[in-house]
């Protein structure tokens, strides 16, 4: 056995290496995103490229002090950790202030502070804590729902604040149950249940009911006839003309209209590019200017001039994809799969369930960031406004990140030391 | 420990985050490499095409005095969805515009784009722009654009000069130089000098950020271009001259040609009823045009060069020549004359009968010239009447009648010179001598603008040729002006028939009978003739034709005075004024200038109506 007091021999360097890569990445593409000209030092503290720093190293300073932390203080306190941010979520919707249509946030002096994303680090802690227990079996029925329910609760409460793209977080859950020992079928149900609610949206729901009806009429024909199947086969088809309904229902009556427009505009239903669209076309119109080597450092034009919204937060990605074109997009796409299959590889390498489920929480919520936070700059998903991880400028992202990082890299150079 | 039941899981997992990035790279692929559009749309968000736009060129008279110069005026430019809440009012107030009005204009500008600047207001005059501008920092959206206007330091040559408005889609499909907005010369010299007038637009192209505000210039400025000025004009019209000619015809209708013959360039071209050249500047040229086109006068019609007259007795000199021309008489053939009871034609002129041609054109004698045509058709020289008439109509040709000279003056009618053809045609073959008997006075088919009849007297005081009138005597530093304006044209007619001719003109002014006997210009020796023109539609036509120096001429004039009589009585004087002021610089008979200036047939004949 390894000296388990050596802490820096035990660290996965590989993983800290990507994770200072990725800010200070993150930091360079703030820095060209909101240039100004008059405070053009990268250290100046009245822009937002200042202030990232200063982020940047108190998350530095955040990661030191979990590496400091005793790793079984997360599992014992992983409950806690949970039903204190369940409190706090509570508390922001009766004390916290309304940024861009969220009351999702704390203020501390000049400083906001967004708990929904100290959140999820909260709930996989405390999903990784229930699913370690010695008796946890996901093929239970209790066990099942507890684990949705740990899930759920806090999506439920982040909904109640208006801030949706946070709570649609909580579904990448499914990996981890997935991972655990849940039936994949919930998998491809979930795939079904979203090309039927595209093909709803795409078209009239009368049409898609037809197509139901004319597939069920064909299943008839290819399986063995007795009551039982046909029996399953009313029964699946009665479950997804509910679906259908539903969903017709709930795009028409429930979503928001700016919801429902963006979900329009990523279909190519709406083609309004100044209202709706906007965003994304801006965003596509400066990735794609940038070529393959992209147009330099300071020299992005969509860019430097505004014409994408929210640019240094939600869609920082068009500053790399315009100033460094494709070859920078390929690295930091790289970075971030090296990153999760890292993550991923590691969690299988732990001893306790508590760290290998912790583990895969920790990569399933980085991989629903990624692929949606870049997939909505290309156009590939709808306008979901969350962040990418250590590359968006923000405090509060930036910190549960690292913080949920790091517990893992803890948890990880401690694993030899378990049982 | 657990056992470990579904590890095989992590690469399904691994593969979902690989799948994703696969589809990532892919579309970044599309994005980035294969689709070039992004490229183009990124540089039309971010690069402003802002026109410079040249000064357009100046004109100046033969003298070098100013006729027509640029003002600085400002167009009001609005980029709609930069324009925040504002006070209204406020903003009318200062644009002096009414709030229905200001929404109006808004709507159409937010048609337009939303996002790029269109005009809002046109031509905010340089005292309103400094007061404006000054607050102009409390309506966000709006701002100025420089541009020129044109001026007119006196009121003159309207119609010479032309106007300048601007570009309808014609002109925009015709040349691609021209973009919405811009300005072209819509008649006159602005319209035929056009390409040189305007100079050329430069371009500016800046970088802009999503508020389309100025982020400095593209790529240091190496696809910019500056503009080029307009090139100035130099005319041969003398100023002085045309006021003069102005002031006379006020209260009449008609016109004045001056031409110099030694080169062809005019130096007056006076309508009238005319109009102040400023009216059609800027803001108010729409309104103020539709205005001048009802007016019952006509005012923008320019009567020197489309309107068009039986020449009567000014014609009998073209006619002479002819004649002597073809053989049909010599300076000494006499023709007797009955006066009232001659025939075909009566003359109304009292005289000695019968006479040799020279007092013939002095005493304008019908009969002589109903002779001498006669005498041009029945000439054994020719096959038959026919073909002496064709002869006669080419010679008529060749004095620049039935056809515009084609210049640089526009709108120019051709007038009529009846051909064998039209004749053949009209009365079916079967015409002769006496069925065109008009003809010999300057009446019936032939028509003549006021610029052919100052071109023929030019002819005359040239003894036979002419070089085409036009306007130009100068474009830039000396460009080359059309060399066919400066080629001389020789008429058909033998040179030394002319002196005769030239010398009867000679006594119009001095002989003892001569039509102008009351205008001769002290100290000037000059030639005229006059004409007094049967109009079917009221009074008489007043004409008069005259050239002077009479050795060299340096002017050649005619004058038409509708409805006002005879020849004698006010073409004649306003000719002879002209053409004192022009060689002397001066007026001395005072008391007729003073009649003719305060003569007005309009005032009077809208008197008798009423």
């Amino acid at each position: 056995m390894r000296n388990n007091n050596s802490l820096l021999a035990n660290l996965d360097w590989a993983t800290v290496l990507i994770f200072l890569a990725l800010t200070f990445m993150g930091w360079v593409s703030i820095y060209s995103a909101v240039y100004d000209e008059e405070y053009s030092s990268i250290f100046d503290m009245s822009q937002r490229y200042g202030k990232q720093m200063i982020w940047i190293i108190l998350a530095i300073v955040l990661g030191f002090i979990v590496m400091l932390t005793d790793a079984k203080f997360f599992s014992a306190f992983a409950f806690p950790i949970y039903f204190l941010i369940l409190i706090v979520l509570v508390g922001v919707l009766l004390f916290g202030i309304t940024i861009a249509g969220s009351k999702s946030w704390f203020q501390i002096g000049g400083f906001a502070l967004q708990p929904s994303e100290f959140a999820k680090f909260g709930t996989a802690l405390a999903l990784a804590a229930y699913l370690g227990r010695l008796n946890a079996d996901l093929s239970q029925l209790k066990t099942k729902l507890v684990a949705i329910g740990i899930i759920v609760l806090p999506a439920l409460l982040i909904l109640a604040q208006y801030d949706t793209g946070s709570a649609i977080v909580f579904s990448v859950f499914v990996l981890v149950l997935y991972r655990e020992g849940m039936s994949g079928a919930i998998m491809v149900i979930a795939l079904i249940a979203a090309i039927l609610f595209i093909a709803t949206i795409y078209t009239e729901q009368m049409y898609v009911l037809i197509g139901l009806l004319v597939l069920f009429g064909v299943s008839l024909m290819f399986i063995k006839r007795h009551i039982i199947n046909i029996m399953k086969l009313i029964g699946l088809f009665l479950i997804a003309a509910t679906f259908v309904l539903s969903v017709d229902y709930v795009f028409h009556h429930v979503l928001e209209p700016h919801q429902t427009s963006r979900i329009n505009v990523l279909l190519g239903l709406q083609t309004d590019l100044k209202g709706a669209g906007y965003n994304v076309n801006q965003s596509k119109i400066a990735i794609g200017s940038g070529g393959f080597f992209g147009k330099g450092f300071l020299n992005g034009t969509q860019t430097k001039y505004n014409f994408v919204p929210e640019q240094s937060t939600d869609f920082i990605f068009c500053t790399v994809g315009e100033e460094y074109g494709f070859a920078g997009s390929l690295i930091v796409i790289g970075l971030y799969l090296t990153l999760l299959i890292r993550i991923v590889t590691m969690a299988e390498r732990q001893r306790s369930v508590f760290s290998r489920v912790y583990g895969y929480g920790v990569a399933s919520i980085l991989f629903f960031h990624f692929a949606i936070n870049i997939g909505m700059t290309i156009g590939l998903v709808p306008v979901i406004g969350i962040p990418l991880p250590f590359f968006s400028y923000g405090g509060s992202s930036l910190w549960a990140f690292t913080i949920m990082l790091f517990v893992f890299l803890r948890l990880d150079a401690y694993r030899l030391n378990t049982l | 420990m657990k056992k470990n039941l579904y590890a095989t899981r992590q690469n399904i997992i691994i593969f979902i985050f690989m799948a994703v990035a696969v589809l990532f790279v892919g579309k970044l692929f599309y994005l980035q490499i294969i689709n070039t559009s992004y490229k183009l749309s990124s540089q039309n968000n971010v690069l402003r095409y802002m026109t410079q736009f040249p000064a357009r060129g100046k004109m100046f008279d033969r003298n070098g005095k100013v006729l027509v110069y640029n003002e600085s005026a400002y167009d009001m430019m609005v980029t709609p969805k930069l324009v925040k809440q504002m006070d209204t009012l406020e903003f009318c107030r200062l644009l002096k515009i009414d709030r229905h009005n200001f929404l109006a204009r808004f709507k159409k500008a937010s048609a337009h784009s939303r996002h790029r600047a269109s005009i809002f207001l046109e031509q905010v005059s340089k005292e309103d722009y400094a007061y404006i501008a000054e607050k102009l920092y409390h309506f966000p959206g709006f701002y100025f654009q420089a541009r020129t206007l044109r001026k007119y330091p006196s009121p003159i040559a309207a119609h010479i000069l032309g106007d300048v408005g601007e570009v309808n889609q014609k002109n925009i499909d015709d040349n691609h130089y021209y973009k919405s907005g811009d300005y072209i010369g819509k008649s006159g010299m602005e319209r035929h000098y056009e390409e040189a007038v305007r100079g050329k637009k430069g371009l500016k192209i800046v970088m802009v950020d999503v508020y389309n505000r100025a982020k400095g210039s593209f790529e240091n400025g190496r696809y910019d271009t500056l503009p080029v000025a307009g090139k100035d004009l130099v005319l041969g019209l003398d100023a002085m001259l045309q006021q003069y000619g102005e002031e006379l015809m006020r209260g009449k209708t008609g016109s004045v040609v001056a031409i110099d013959p030694t080169s062809g360039e005019i130096l007056a071209l006076v309508t009238s009823p005319g109009y102040d050249p400023n009216l059609l500047v800027g803001r108010v040229r729409g309104a103020n045009y539709n205005k001048l086109l009802e007016q019952p006068e006509k005012p923008l019609i320019n009567r020197a060069i489309s309107g068009t007259y039986p020449p009567g007795s000014t014609f009998k000199l073209v006619n002479a020549l002819v004649a002597l021309h073809t053989g049909a008489i010599t300076p000494s053939t006499q023709f007797s004359c009955q006066g009232k009871s001659s025939s075909p034609i009566k003359c109304t002129h009292s005289h000695q009968s019968p006479l040799p041609l020279a007092p013939a054109i002095e005493n304008s004698c019908n009969s002589y010239f109903w002779n001498t045509f006669r005498n041009i058709l029945y000439n054994h020289k020719y096959h038959d009447l026919k073909d002496a008439y064709e002869d006669w109509q080419n010679l008529m040709f060749s004095f620049g009648f039935g056809k515009p000279f084609d210049t640089d003056i526009p709108f120019e009618l051709p007038g009529n010179v009846p051909t064998r053809a039209y004749f053949d045609k009209v009365y079916q073959g079967s015409w002769n001598a006496m069925t065109v008997r008009s003809l010999a006075i300057g009446q019936g088919e032939i028509l003549l603008t006021p610029l052919q009849l100052a071109n023929e007297v030019a002819i005359i005081g040239n003894k036979g040729f002419y070089y085409p009138p036009h306007l130009i005597r100068k474009i830039g530093d000396g460009d080359s002006i059309d060399p066919s304006y400066t080629t001389k044209r020789y008429t058909g007619i033998d040179a030394r028939h002319f002196d005769v001719v030239k010398n009867a003109m000679r006594d119009v002014f001095e002989g003892a009978h001569g039509t102008a006997r009351y205008n001769k210009i002290e100290g000037i020796d000059a030639g005229g003739k006059t004409g007094t023109v049967q109009n079917p539609h009221g009074e008489d036509h007043s004409l008069f034709i005259a050239f002077a120096p009479f050795d060299n001429p340096k002017i050649a004039i005619s004058v038409v005075v509708e409805n006002a009589g005879y020849g004698s009585q006010w073409a004649a004087p306003i000719a002879t004024l002209m053409i004192e002021k022009y060689l002397t610089g001066d007026v001395k008979r005072k008391e007729l200038e003073e009649k003719i200036l305060t003569k007005n047939f309009n005032e009077e004949a809208n008197a008798e109506q009423q």
